[in-house]
């Protein structure tokens, strides 16, 4: 019966999605204060239901009710109850409810966050995500039904790709999908400007926060997903561009744009236009992320399985959706004035490269994801893009791209002098030579010497660069006093720039290093033997079976030794899965700031004798770590007061007189 | 005029984008009918992973039934399929699984090879893709299934899960006389 009540409740919440997209937007253009009113209410509503859809489906899993064609092929009566519940969004039709269940709660968001919005702002950007959750409701209920019953039901369950059953990969998707669906709001916002055909400094006032948060989720979802590949696929790698990977990236490149371009519209007017097409870019690209994985276009080993007709109608919506904003765009922007005027050495105009180097970056891996389809197209036959390319083209953009972040924040607005900035980073620029230098004389020389000195060099350039722009700021204030009633007062989206930017020094330092100065040893090991990688001496004890709840686990057993003491103890396994019969190499890492050592069985060779990978990866967990930092920075500056007491101010000023507001 | 027609150039690029993608839709790129399939194998010679003083070619296919794997270290997929053609090499007495290490370096391959085993019986080592574009080669990994008289029966897009030997590979092939069914099934 629930499952039926579930099914219910996901025709409702689409029935009032269709009320939602339609009546507040008449509403806006009629004047029909009752009708704009109604946005909030049905968002709520909404997104009540598809909780409601959300939870029944949670509680089929729970109760293992195998009557309903999800759960029998995606759960298991042995499966541990925490991967039952991550089962709700380990295949396509789950995963989609839970997206759309997110966009409805970003909408619930917006209708309890927007009291100090105008009325009319509201309506239509609450009808624009009315408009893009009716897409997911009915993509749903037309071709994946999570609620689908079979008959008769099977006694057992097929149980969850293994790969699946991890805690990291419980919370990573809707770490994922938040941020993705997010992107929807920065999108309904720059519509509803289009719409109104008022694009001014408080929409993007309006829109910062919301795109901030969105891309605080993303950041922490890629992140634990590379954290995962790199414990879990047992191959110590962090980042393997994978198409699905990548479909992950570009949304946060372009949102990472946006972010930045929303800056410089709030505070100088300009950019104005490119502003919203990044809004539109950045969600057009999440859901073409959703079209690559889905439609099985593109091959890959995330892929969900593929069913023609669920590409059809993501292609379909994403041309209704993106070819319909971008008309809009066409239509509309060329009444948008050019806004503020700069100099070549402004921070305008710093701005303005990190948003093209992003850009530029978005779309090479936009053109390698699609590159094996370009070809076949074109009828130049198949290629496909590999690994070996996107490495070059990253690491080709990105020092551009970090050197720029060194001097972007302490550029002022509009116009600046090049002595005055020379004065200010020569010592930053010094540091970084030195560490250059001093990379180059003591590092041991690798295959990609020069990777080496340059990212270690930049690191220390953003580090110094960022402190140098936090004494400036606080040039006439003394003492950490100081600092902390900044904190407590208007400077918090500053610091939170200065926190993400060192997040993404601490980024470069693991990427550089675990890149260049990571060991491993394969080797065949018995029982009782030693290897010893970077000074380091792995003992291995041998291998023992041990029965998991759903598995079964061929257990090795290592200690590690630094010189007589030892460090650590190490459990890597080799599951098998009963349902599934699948083997999964599960690896066993003792962490460190400046190190991981990570062990890993490969294949049984008899005798008690096993083929084993033994890594160290130096510095790797700063490359999360970094990512966790640039997530904490957008968070804090989220919390700036200044968004909200802004919104207040620019309520009693009637809106478009407010470019002059904002610091 | 010319200022609001810059404003199109998005949409225009979308509308590429778009033919692309319903492009791609059409060809499921699990499924690309090879036009090799039911022909020959195309001729190639190439030196062995682990010994370049030797060489593998075409002679190596005849005689019995072959599975001819394209694989890199570099690639996600093939170490995901890895497993079940260390499982196809144990059980499938009268197959022989080559491997065409595809756009690799020698060092990573056999690291490869010697960590999670080798399923093949002799890899044949093409860096620079010099046979795997007469083979219609896109990615990795590919499964090319060659019969006694060395014809291409089938050719797997993607990687060979639990499961594909029975269902996708076995039915194109008549076990009896070593031969491909006739093409179109």
């Amino acid at each position: 019966m629930t499952p039926e009540l579930g099914h219910f409740a996901l025709i409702l919440s689409l029935g009032l999605a269709l009320i939602q997209a339609t009546v507040p937007l008449a509403g806006s253009y009629t004047g029909n204060r009752a009708w704009m009113h109604s946005a909030r209410p049905l968002a709520w509503g909404q997104f009540t239901f598809a909780a409601i859809a959300l939870a029944l489906l949670l509680l089929a899993f729970l109760m293992d009710d195998f009557s309903v064609i999800y759960v029998a092929s995606n759960s298991n009566t042995l499966m541990p109850t925490l991967y039952k519940v991550s089962a709700v969004w380990g295949a396509h039709e789950g995963s989609l409810l839970l997206w759309a269940a997110f966009l409805a709660a970003w909408g619930a968001a917006v209708a309890a966050l927007s009291r100090s919005l105008p009325l009319q702002v509201v309506a239509r950007v609450l009808a624009v995500m009315g408009m893009i959750g009716i897409g997911f409701l009915l993509f749903m209920l037309l071709t994946s039904n999570p609620f689908d019953r079979i008959f008769p039901p099977p006694l057992e369950g097929r149980d969850l790709n293994p790969l699946l059953q991890d805690p990291g990969l419980a919370i990573h998707p809707p770490l994922l999908y938040m941020g993705y669906v997010g992107l929807s709001v920065a999108f309904a916002f720059a519509i509803a400007a289009l719409l109104g055909g008022k694009l001014d400094a408080a929409w993007a006032r309006w829109s910062r926060p919301w795109t901030t948060m969105a891309w605080v989720f993303l950041t922490l979802g890629i992140a634990l997903g590379s954290w995962w590949a790199y414990y879990e696929l047992g191959w110590g790698g962090w980042w393997f561009w994978d198409p699905v990977e990548n479909a992950s990236l570009m949304p946060w490149l372009a949102a990472t744009a946006l972010m930045h371009s929303l800056a410089v519209t709030e505070k100088r007017g300009a950019f104005k236009s490119w502003t919203v097409l990044l809004a539109i870019t950045a969600f057009s690209l999440s859901l073409l992320g959703t079209f690559l994985v889905r439609s099985g276009v593109l091959t890959s080993v995330h892929a969900f399985a593929t069913d023609p007709a669920r590409g059809t109608f993501i292609l379909i919506f994403l041309c209704l959706v993106v070819g319909g904003s971008l008309a809009l765009y066409a239509w509309r922007a060329p009444e948008v004035s050019d806004g503020g005027r700069f100099e070549l050495l402004s921070r305008e105009s710093l701005l303005l490269t990190n948003n093209l180097l992003l850009t530029l970056l978005t779309a090479l891996i936009l053109f390698g994801t699609l590159a094996p389809l370009i070809y076949e197209a074109m009828g130049w036959g198949k290629i496909s893009v590999g690994f070996p390319w996107f490495n070059t083209m990253f690491v080709a953009v990105t020092p551009f791209l970090a050197f720029a972040m060194g001097v972007g924040p302490l550029t002022r607005w509009k116009q600046d002098e090049g002595e005055r900035l020379v004065a200010e980073l020569w010592v930053p620029f010094a540091l970084a030579a030195a560490t250059a230098i001093l990379a180059v004389v003591f590092m041991p020389l690798t295959s990609g010497w020069f990777l080496v000195p340059l990212g270690l060099g930049l690191a220390v350039w953003l580090l110094a660069a960022q402190i140098q722009t936090v004494r400036e700021r606080l040039r006439h204030k003394r003492g950490i006093g100081a600092l902390l009633r900044d904190l407590a007062g208007n400077g918090r989206s500053f610091y939170g720039m200065i926190l993400a930017h060192l997040g993404v020094a601490m980024f470069i330092v693991g990427a550089t290093m675990v890149s260049n100065f990571d060991m491993e040893k394969d080797v065949r090991m018995s029982p009782g033997d030693s290897q010893e990688v970077a000074g380091y001496q792995f003992k291995f004890l041998g291998v023992q079976n041990q029965p998991g709840p759903n598995f079964m686990a061929a257990r090795g057993h290592f200690q590690v030794f630094d010189g007589d003491r030892q460090i650590a103890e190490l459990w890597p396994e080799k599951r098998t899965y009963f349902a599934s019969q699948k083997p999964m190499t599960e690896a066993s890492i003792d962490w460190g700031l400046t190190r991981d050592l990570y062990v890993s069985l490969g294949e049984p060779l008899g005798n008690g004798d096993w083929a084993m990978r033994l890594y160290y990866k130096p510095f790797v967990r700063w490359i999360w770590l970094g990512a966790v930092l640039m997530a904490l920075g957008g968070l804090l500056a989220t919390t700036d007061r200044r968004y909200r007491r802004a919104v207040r101010k620019s309520l009693k000023a009637p809106a478009g007189a407010t470019a002059s507001a904002g610091s | 005029m010319g200022k609001s027609l810059k404003f199109l150039v998005p949409l225009v690029l979308f509308a590429l984008l778009v033919a692309l993608l319903f492009f791609g839709l059409g060809t499921d790129p699990r499924k690309v009918p090879s036009p090799l399939v039911g022909k020959p194998a195309p001729e190639f010679t190439l030196p062995v992973l682990n010994d370049p003083s030797r060489t593998v070619s075409n002679t190596d296919l005849l005689g019995q039934i072959s599975l001819v794997n394209v694989w890199a270290s570099w690639c996600v997929s093939c170490r995901a399929e890895h497993a079940e053609l260390m499982r196809l090499s144990r059980e499938l007495k009268d197959v022989q699984i080559l491997g065409l290490n595809w756009k690799d370096t020698k060092e990573d391959a056999l690291r490869m090879l010697k960590v999670s085993g080798d399923p093949y019986r002799v890899n044949a080592f093409d860096p620079d893709n010099r046979v795997g574009i007469h083979w219609g080669v896109y990615g990795a990994p590919e499964t090319f299934l060659v019969d006694a008289e060395g014809r291409i029966c089938y050719k797997k897009i993607g990687p060979v899960e639990r499961g594909t030997w029975d269902t996708e590979l076995a039915p194109t092939l008549d076990l009896a006389t070593k031969k491909c069914k006739e093409p179109g099934r």
